[in-house]
């Protein structure tokens, strides 16, 4: 089982992979929607490949209102 | 499709709609790859009718409101149907809000039932704004887990009464719902909508884009919202057609439903919309050379052959991979919410897929032009609806005025706002704050806004006095958020940001703390309320003698700056 932690840094790795920004440039209380430079309709796409990484379904609903990978990962982590 | 000038109230008219078309599916739902659930309109009214039932036994009664918050899904329908069985009054809510939002508009709306998904409700129950809506009585949860707990909500799935429930019957001149078009922090506003309101739209809008059984309506945009509310149910509804809903709106399972469920119509918002031209052009620019050239070819044959009318016969089979992408039976997609940029509109137009714009407002019942495709105008918003009256107020040296409107569905007003109703609606028309002209030929082109406010690319209006409040207690002078689009007239309606003004104590500067306290604020708001940048002045505000801010005033002082070097980026 994962910590709270490590499915951070997981997220922050992979956002860092599909969006194209120097790894370790992301921090756990960066707002995404800023840091990344992406749209609602983005956001989507990247919880696609953190369902298929983690193995997990979250529904949309689930990060309404999130816009840090801190909260996103606490959402993941009580999924998993 | 019934006859709607024969019907006095949304009830009644989809409550024949149900026994009428008994037998065709009125609803598919997914979830992902998996269908969830299709439903006959016999199936739709066997399970809003005991809803409905157990709703009077709450004692929800003629003008009663009920609210709904809830993502696109067929429990969103069918709560909806049974409200209006009881003659209550919906007040739909964007599921999208945050929780103290939400219970803002409860309150404001005087909701006494609110109809909301278990998700949503996790939130809700747990926000400070909930003891505020001391009005609610009753909350209806849907797909709970078994040992959730639900706060003081009950189960949608067993909150079923038994016997038939009373049909109560509404007038055209009811409020038949209550929609938010904006405006959270304190100046919530609710239009109110008439039954005929909807009746008379609906009859607009299917003449232009009609429905029949077997078309199937995919809903995407959120339902709370006027345009899907009315080609996503009332429309579809009316006319024996299907609702497909979707449970994620992620990119590529709205890809898939397309082909999967044959599509006819589907509604986008501009930012979607753009996202799938963006998807499409790079699929096209990755062709090989030889295969892309013979697409080119194809594209402008079918731009020569759709020049004066859409031709779907003829588009379909010259450019038919890209429209089995689409399922291969789609009509049109209805793009609303915002303004589209023609080029996009035209990039779908030459591949032989019409897209429906229009503009319109929720107070004034959804759209007042629409492109009719006689010929497809990409530079216009379209021409007025049958029954919508248009003039432009005070035009200018070049023609354009203040779009102002008249007609049948125009709102009764705003909720408990007498002020605003009277600067909104004057003399009988509604005064949209959109400025514009008409061409030779009867289009309507816009040319930006005479009001301080901003609508997004994904069809949100936000207007600058709602999100000031997180600024508050800012350590500066005075501060004020704007439009940068009113300070400085663009004629355009793309591209709309916010700024900030500030006006600073003696001797203080725009430093580093500063930035860094107004970046982290910003934060707080969802990121489509975000301010762009900010404005330094370095007088006073001019001010009221209730010292209010004279936005006239501070914004002409304003637009003496240069816009390219006020505006400080954060």
């Amino acid at each position: 089982m994962r910590t709270l932690e490590q499915t951070t840094q997981e997220i922050l790795d992979l956002a860092s992979k599909h969006f194209n920004v120097p790894a370790g440039s992301l921090a756990p209380d960066d707002d995404f929607f800023m840091k990344l430079g992406i749209d609602s309709l983005q956001t989507l796409e990247m919880l696609s490949r953190l369902e298929n990484h983690f193995g997990i379904e979250l529904p949309d609903y689930e990060v309404q209102g999130v816009s840090n990978f801190r909260t996103l990962a606490s959402r993941i982590q009580s999924r998993l | 499709m019934l006859d709607l000038s024969q019907y006095q109230s949304i009830g009644a008219a989809l409550k024949d709609a149900l026994e009428e078309f008994a037998g065709e599916v009125c609803l598919i739902e997914a979830d992902r790859e998996r269908e969830k659930e299709r439903l006959t309109y016999r199936d739709f009214r066997e399970r809003a009718l005991p809803l409905a039932k157990a709703l009077q036994e709450t004692g929800l009664a003629a003008g009663d409101r009920a609210s709904i918050i809830m993502t696109n899904q067929s429990k969103w329908l069918i709560s909806a149907y049974a409200v209006f069985h009881a003659g209550g009054v919906l007040v739909p809510l964007d599921y999208k809000l945050t929780p103290d939002e939400h219970w803002q508009l409860l309150n404001h709306s005087g909701a006494r039932v609110l109809i909301t998904e278990y998700p949503i409700w996790r939130q809700l129950s747990v926000a400070a704004g909930r003891s505020i809506a001391t009005n609610l009585l009753t909350v209806l949860v849907t797909e709970a887990p078994a040992d959730a707990d639900l706060s003081g909500a009950r189960r949608w799935e067993e909150f079923r009464g038994s016997g038939e429930p009373t049909f109560v019957a509404r007038q055209r001149q009811d409020t038949a719902c209550i929609v938010y078009s904006s405006g959270t922090g304190g100046h919530p506003k609710g239009c109110t909508m008439t039954h005929e309101n909807y009746l008379e739209q609906c009859v607009a809008l299917t003449s232009l884009y009609p429905f029949w059984p077997g078309v199937r309506y995919l809903s995407i945009l959120p339902t709370n919202h006027a345009i899907d509310f009315m080609v996503g149910f009332f429309g579809p509804f009316t006319c024996g057609a299907t609702v497909v809903h979707l449970r994620t709106l992620r990119p590529e399972y709205v890809r898939e439903a397309f082909p999967k469920y044959k599509i006819t119509y589907v509604s986008l918002v501009p930012l979607v919309l753009k996202n799938l031209q963006k998807g499409l052009q790079a699929r096209f620019d990755g062709l090989p050379p030889g295969k892309r050239r013979v697409f080119q070819a194809l594209v402008a044959i079918n731009k020569a052959l759709t020049k004066s009318q859409p031709r779907l016969g003829i588009s379909r089979r010259l450019l038919k991979q890209v429209h089995e992408a689409f399922g291969g039976e789609l009509r049109a997609i209805i793009v609303g919410g915002a303004f589209t940029e023609p080029q996009t509109l035209q990039f779908f137009y030459d591949l032989g897929i019409p897209v429906a714009n229009g503009y319109g407002l929720t107070e004034a019942g959804t759209a007042i032009t629409v492109n009719d495709l006689k010929p497809f105008r990409a530079d216009t918003v379209g021409k007025p609806l049958p029954g919508m009256k248009i003039r432009l107020a005070n035009p200018d040296a070049d023609g354009i005025g203040e779009v102002s409107v008249r007609s049948k569905t125009v709102m009764a007003g705003y909720l408990s706002d007498p002020e605003l109703t009277s600067e909104t609606i004057v003399d009988g028309w509604l005064m949209t704050g959109d400025l514009g002209r008409f061409d030779s030929s009867g289009h309507l082109q816009l040319f930006g806004r005479k009001k301080n406010m901003i609508v997004t690319e994904e069809g949100k209006n936000i207007y600058p006095e709602d999100i000031e409040s997180v600024f508050e207690s800012l350590p500066v002078k005075e501060f004020c958020v704007f439009a940068a689009n009113y300070i400085w007239p663009k004629r355009s309606m793309v591209g709309e940001q916010l700024v900030l003004v500030l006006h600073f104590e003696p001797g203080q500067r725009y430093e580093e703390e500063l930035r860094r306290q107004i970046s982290e604020r910003n934060n707080q708001l969802l990121n489509y309320k975000r301010i762009h940048g900010v404005v330094l002045v370095d007088e006073d505000f001019p001010r009221t003698a209730s010292l209010k801010i004279k936005r006239n005033a501070l914004a002409e002082r304003l637009a003496q700056l240069d816009r390219a070097t006020a505006i400080l980026p954060l």
